[in-house]
């Protein structure tokens, strides 16, 4: 689109800067401060510079939770990502059951955390949850509690289950959104319906599928509760993400130091990748 | 039945099995449900609901968590607006810097901004009042709206701002009776989106509050204390948050149902 | 290329229409010739888009027929209708180049690349796209876009009604008239029967040959510019058409003549009028002049058009405007009216009196 140059448009923006700043800016203020100081109690700080972030990046439990949980985003992006869209594409868009379906759909979002982690804990238990119970009965060995395969399967559905109808979601709005003009133009062109998708609706869902992308991302990359109550970060530590991982040693100590370095290297992690995913997707838009 | 909707039913069916094993613990006592595995409860109880709906603690935490949600949706989406429709109209100095600075604050886990909000929102007063928590949730929910609606609006052709204003509309009259209806489902999207995670959010709504706005999140981990673990009370619990968002949901289905028709009759 | 023929067609969204409000399309039948260039006109709402869309087979209609060249094809879809139509907002395939969005309905039909780049080259030549060929579709302006719209209709060559729903709603003032008559010189050129919706007059009366005027889901005259112009069936089309449009005065009619505020006023039907219903006298801003005796009328606003100018008056409390040509005399503050009899008409109820409805 041909966006017009006016700055006036700072006005408009204003309210949204001042709200995030205002909540972003001084906690942001707090943690930078913690990482670069060293506390021995008693309230009293001395300076030490870059000491922590050397700690934390030649951590050797820090690289593997950083392994772990860049194998995890990546298998639940590829999997909800392309999911959601097919659902979407699924989906009713006029008559009575659009209702029943975004209802029925939304659902698993609206369950509290620690209650998706726990129900799933109990479900994949080998024997008195639903799905342990099943998988064993078709002959697979499954106990996620012992094994960190099983481990690694449940987590990754309990976040599909949970998650993927936030994809979902996106798409069906975004596809709803797209003028009865351009389907109409299609038909009227003849065109197929794989002609349909890949020229009229995959265009247009670029947006949609950005922020989907975007969101799941660096969601997944923080995910902590679900998986502190259903695995705790086992069998041993195979789930040990990374904000598990970061918690364990935020609470182990009294000095915050490491901690917070942590925290602003996870932080500066997340935001590359994600500009990376938003410089790619958007490239198209720098015309 | 068409290939589609095979698949569809197949999605939901999926999505429904937990659901309705939530509702299964919810009937049934923790040592049922602890005790082996049964697909419907041998001993139904209404124990765990008629808990929550006696327990004014309970039935409160209800009360203030639909609060601060409201109040973060409402708040979120409204100033998310204009300047979505600043991002999505205008070039300015820094705006690319700026969206992109939005979404980051997204980026930190909840943890990093407790000990910090807290101080902040003893500070100026707040503290232990749903406006703490609305407030605080909107560090996220705002970079979300506005992500949101900028992609819907984005989508609307400039040529419609245009014709309005030939056609003699004045921008305010313009924006709420030609354009928001345009973009209706992104503000479904967003104003769900919104509502829902305010809604699951527990750290700084456990946080923030203490005694007169605890929210439903804080009362679930009642569950876990005192006789170890209550599974029946706490599904019970998990049902019943399931229903405020449903309702939301079912209310915002006609604006993300809608299309955009093209032009005027 | 096809003759177009309406028979009885009516349309309602609602799925059991009870009455007549319910239907968007009242009852209408009309017989389009094939090669014509043709205008619906009318306000927002009037059902005009509506008949576009039954036309196109994007709606079915709920009663009547549709018959392109004596085949029904009401059921049909727009595919095998063999149409193509031109939307308010320029519709193209984005990720495209211009070439790609050309060809794209030539490929869906199977028609080879040899081919296809003959017509391609040429439909791309009469609409002055040809340099633009090898860009990106989303990259050019709003009339770029709406020409590479009409290009995918006409590069078709088995079409039978190219339909324009407002095309020029989005293009820049001072690129419509050019585009318009873009569109005038294609239609000479291929001959091919189009359909063009507009709320518009200037639009549809440049365009088309045969204008077809709607008001809330009927049709109110359809006829030649110039047929609408000095014979409008109905107030309506003479409001409509014309700037300014049509003066509509109360009147009677007392022992064979039009009366006006106790005035006689000569009338060209006055055969065909008797008292029924309501009575009024239209007569056009062009037809009225300054006379010596007559009708009295206070000047109230003279506005300047250009080569000539408005005049507003009122006269026994209804407003009269009269044009006044470059050069005339503008009355004094009190003056008199002489309307010309041979455009002067009497409608009852809004109809003209004698018109068989």
């Amino acid at each position: 689109m041909n966006k017009t140059l006016n700055n006036k448009a700072w006005w408009l923006v204003l309210p949204v800067f001042l709200m995030v700043a205002f909540n972003a800016l001084l906690p942001l203020m707090t943690v930078v401060n913690y990482s670069i100081q060293e506390t021995f109690g008693n309230n009293e700080f001395f300076w030490s510079g870059t000491t922590w972030f050397e700690q934390i990046l030649h951590d050797g439990e820090f690289h593997a939770s950083l392994k772990r949980q860049l194998i995890f985003t990546g298998l639940i992006l590829l999997i909800e990502v392309p999911l959601g869209l097919v659902i979407a594409l699924c989906m009713p868009r006029n008559g009575p059951w659009v209702s029943v379906c975004l209802v029925l759909v939304a659902l698993p979002l609206l369950v509290p955390w620690n209650v998706v982690g726990s129900m799933w804990n109990i479900m994949a238990l080998p024997d008195i949850g639903l799905l342990g119970k099943g998988i064993n009965a078709l002959g697979i060995t499954f106990n996620y509690t012992r094994q960190p395969i099983s481990a690694w399967f449940t987590v990754v559905l309990m976040d599909v289950w949970h998650w993927t109808s936030l994809v979902v979601l996106l798409c069906y709005a975004g596809l709803v959104a797209i003028p009865d003009a351009y389907y109409q133009a299609a038909k009227v062109d003849g065109a197929r319906p794989w002609a349909v998708f890949r020229y009229i609706q995959l265009p247009r869902l670029k947006h949609v599928l950005t922020i989907a992308i975007l969101l799941r991302f660096m969601d997944s990359f923080m995910i902590y509760t679900e998986v502190i109550v259903l695995t705790g970060g086992g069998p041993g530590s195979t789930t040990k993400f990374l904000s598990i991982d970061l918690v364990q040693k935020a609470l182990g100590g009294f000095d915050l130091g490491p901690a917070a370095a942590f925290s602003i290297v996870y932080f500066l992690i997340i935001l590359f990748l994600s500009w990376l995913f938003y410089t790619l997707m958007m490239r198209e838009e720098a015309k | 039945m068409r290939k589609r909707y095979v698949v569809l039913t197949l999605y939901i069916i999926f999505l429904m099995l937990p659901i309705y094993w939530l509702l299964n613990m919810s009937f049934k006592t923790t040592n049922e449900i602890l005790g082996g595995f049964s697909a419907y409860p041998r001993d139904f109880t209404l124990d765990s609901y008629r808990t929550i709906f006696t327990d004014p603690t309970w039935y409160n935490a209800y009360i203030n968590s639909i609060t601060y949600v409201a109040i973060n949706t409402v708040i979120s989406v409204v100033i998310a607006l204009p300047a979505a429709y600043a991002f999505s109209r205008y070039r300015f100095l820094g705006d690319k810097h700026l969206f992109f600075w939005l979404l980051s604050n997204r980026m930190a886990p909840a943890a990093v901004f407790v000990l910090p909000f807290v101080n902040l929102y003893s500070a100026v007063g707040l503290f232990d009042t749903p406006w703490a928590v609305a407030l605080a949730h909107t560090l996220f929910n705002i970079p979300l709206a506005v992500w949101i609606l900028e992609g819907f609006m984005s989508g609307v052709p400039k040529e419609l701002d245009e014709t309005a204003y030939v056609d003699g509309y004045s921008f305010p009259a313009f924006f709420l009776k030609i354009f928001l209806p345009t973009i209706s489902a992104g503000i479904g999207v967003a104003a769900f989106f919104c509502f829902m995670f305010s809604w699951v959010e527990m750290l700084l709504a456990k946080n923030l509050t203490s005694v007169s706005a605890k929210p439903i999140v804080a009362a679930m981990t009642k569950t876990a204390s005192t006789s170890g673990y209550e599974l029946g009370l706490l599904a019970a619990a998990g049902v019943l948050t399931l229903i405020p968002g449903a309702i939301v949901i079912y209310f915002v289905r006609n604006y993300i149902a809608k299309g955009f028709a093209l032009g005027r009759v | 290329m096809a003759e177009i023929r309406i028979e009885n067609l009516r349309h309602s969204y609602s799925a059991n229409p009870q009455s007549d409000e319910d239907f968007a399309l009242k009852r209408l039948s009309i017989t389009w010739q094939d090669g014509g260039a043709y205008a619906l006109l009318g306000p927002s709402g009037c059902g005009k888009t509506t008949l576009l869309n039954l036309i196109s087979g994007l709606l079915t209609p709920t009663e009547g027929k549709i018959l392109f060249d004596g085949k029904d094809v009401s059921n049909a879809s727009p595919e095998e209708r063999n149409i193509a139509q031109v939307f308010q907002f320029p519709v193209i395939y984005d990720t495209m180049t211009v070439y790609d969005n050309l060809a794209f309905p030539l490929r869906n039909r199977g028609v080879p690349e040899g081919e296809i780049k003959i017509r391609v080259a040429e439909i791309a030549d009469m609409l002055e796209l040809t340099k633009t060929l090898h860009k990106r579709a989303s990259g050019l302006t709003a009339d770029g876009k709406q020409k590479i719209s009409l290009g995918r209709g006409l590069v078709r060559p088995d079409v039978n009604v190219i339909m324009f729903d407002e095309p020029l709603t989005v293009i820049d003032p001072h690129l419509k008239w050019q585009l318009r008559s873009k569109l005038k010189e294609l239609h000479l050129r291929t001959k091919r029967t189009m359909i063009y919706v507009t709320h518009d007059q200037t639009e549809a009366l440049t365009f088309a040959d045969q204008v077809v005027v709607m008001n809330l889901g009927e049709v109110v005259q359809a006829g030649t510019p110039i047929e609408l112009f000095e014979r409008p069936q109905h107030t309506f089309v003479g409001h409509f058409i014309g700037s300014p449009g049509m003066n509509v005065l109360p009147c009677e009619v007392r022992g064979g003549k039009a009366v006006f505020a106790g005035m006689p006023v000569d009338v060209a039907n006055i055969q065909s009028a008797g008292n029924r219903g309501r009575m009024e006298i239209g007569v056009r801003p062009e037809f009225v002049s300054i006379a010596r005796a007559g009708i009295s009328a206070d000047v109230v606003r003279v506005a300047d058009a250009g080569r000539y100018r408005i005049v507003e008056t009122r006269s026994h409390g209804h407003t009269i405007k009269l044009l006044l040509k470059e050069g005339e005399e503008v009355p004094q503050s009190t003056t008199f009216l002489a309307f010309d009899p041979s455009h002067t008409q009497i409608y009852e109820d809004g109809w003209i009196a004698g018109a068989h409805r």
